[in-house]
């Protein structure tokens, strides 16, 4: 079992955060090297108090975390809300490789049957 | 093994699983399309599912449930999204009331379903696309893995007899 690791609301806000573009390609970038959000702002066509803007619901999403380095504002990912939603893919692969090992199972048992006298009944 | 690639969407919240088997399309269609045959493989044994009902057409409607070892039911429903047999089929999978009915309060997985021929082989992508990380919290929450990893040592039996 997992624990219960995110309210509601963080949930509602990781969600409503990466529902956006832009903001998915700031985390994609910020997950690769921290960077300030000056020379994130460059990627962009929008103006840069656009891009703080996505900056700041990103903040508050836990998905990435700002600080202030002298002038500049420094944003890096926050690892740990990325892998626990990667752990919870994790869970649901693992029910999808069952379900594959049953299938085969069952593909497996036709065959034999078809080829052999019938073996015992499995249920 | 067959599963050939899971690729892992932690953006998107989706996970994409392929896999491939040793039988033409129409017979792994028949894996879903029959409710006889699916609930022999969607639940793991421990908690096995039965189909109660199971329209494949779209806006048709499954209805099944799965019983645990201890007799405890949990129940669930499909409402079919699309459907274009035997290659390809969407749905909405999420978990129902005591009578049947979908339960609003808790979360829905979009699944969708497609089957390749391969060299007469089929080729079967699954995509799960989840909405929320509190989403897939709440489902594991729920056992929804416990009885399949639980499942692992009966699975290899099963093999071991099939190929016997």
């Amino acid at each position: 079992m997992v624990a219960q690791l995110m309210s509601e609301t963080e949930a509602d806000a990781v969600f409503h955060a990466l529902a956006d573009t832009t903001r998915r390609d700031i985390v994609r970038r910020a997950i690769r090297r921290e960077q300030s959000i000056s020379s994130l702002a460059e990627r962009y066509t929008m103006s840069f108090a656009a891009v703080q803007k996505h900056v700041a619901v990103l903040e508050r999403s836990t998905l990435i975390v700002k600080e202030r380095r002298g002038k500049e504002q420094i944003v890096r990912a926050n690892l740990d809300t990325l892998r626990r939603a990667t752990r919870l893919l994790d869970e649901f692969e693992t029910i999808w490789r069952d379900r594959v090992v049953r299938i085969d199972a069952l593909l497996a048992e036709e065959t034999s049957h078809d080829e052999t006298p019938p073996q015992k009944a499995e249920r | 093994m067959p599963v050939i690639s899971t690729d892992k969407n932690t953006d998107a919240l989706s996970l994409t699983f392929v896999a491939e088997f040793d039988a033409d399309v129409e017979r792994i269609w028949q894996l879903w399309s029959d409710p006889r045959q699916l609930e022999r493989w969607w639940g793991p044994p421990t908690w096995p599912a039965t189909f109660t009902q199971h329209d494949v057409v779209v806006g048709g409607e499954s209805r099944y449930h799965m019983t645990g070892p201890e007799g405890e039911k949990s129940r669930g429903w499909w409402r079919i999204t699309a459907v274009d047999a035997p290659t390809h089929l969407a749905f909405d999978d999420g978990f129902a009331e005591e009578n049947g009915e979908p339960n609003g309060d808790m979360p829905v997985v979009h699944g969708s379903v497609s089957l390749e021929d391969v060299d007469g082989r089929t080729r079967m992508t699954t995509v799960n696309q989840f909405e929320s990380v509190d989403q897939m919290d709440q489902l594991i929450q729920m056992g929804m893995d416990e009885g399949m990893r639980l499942a692992m040592g009966q699975i290899d039996e099963l093999l071991a007899t099939a190929r016997a």
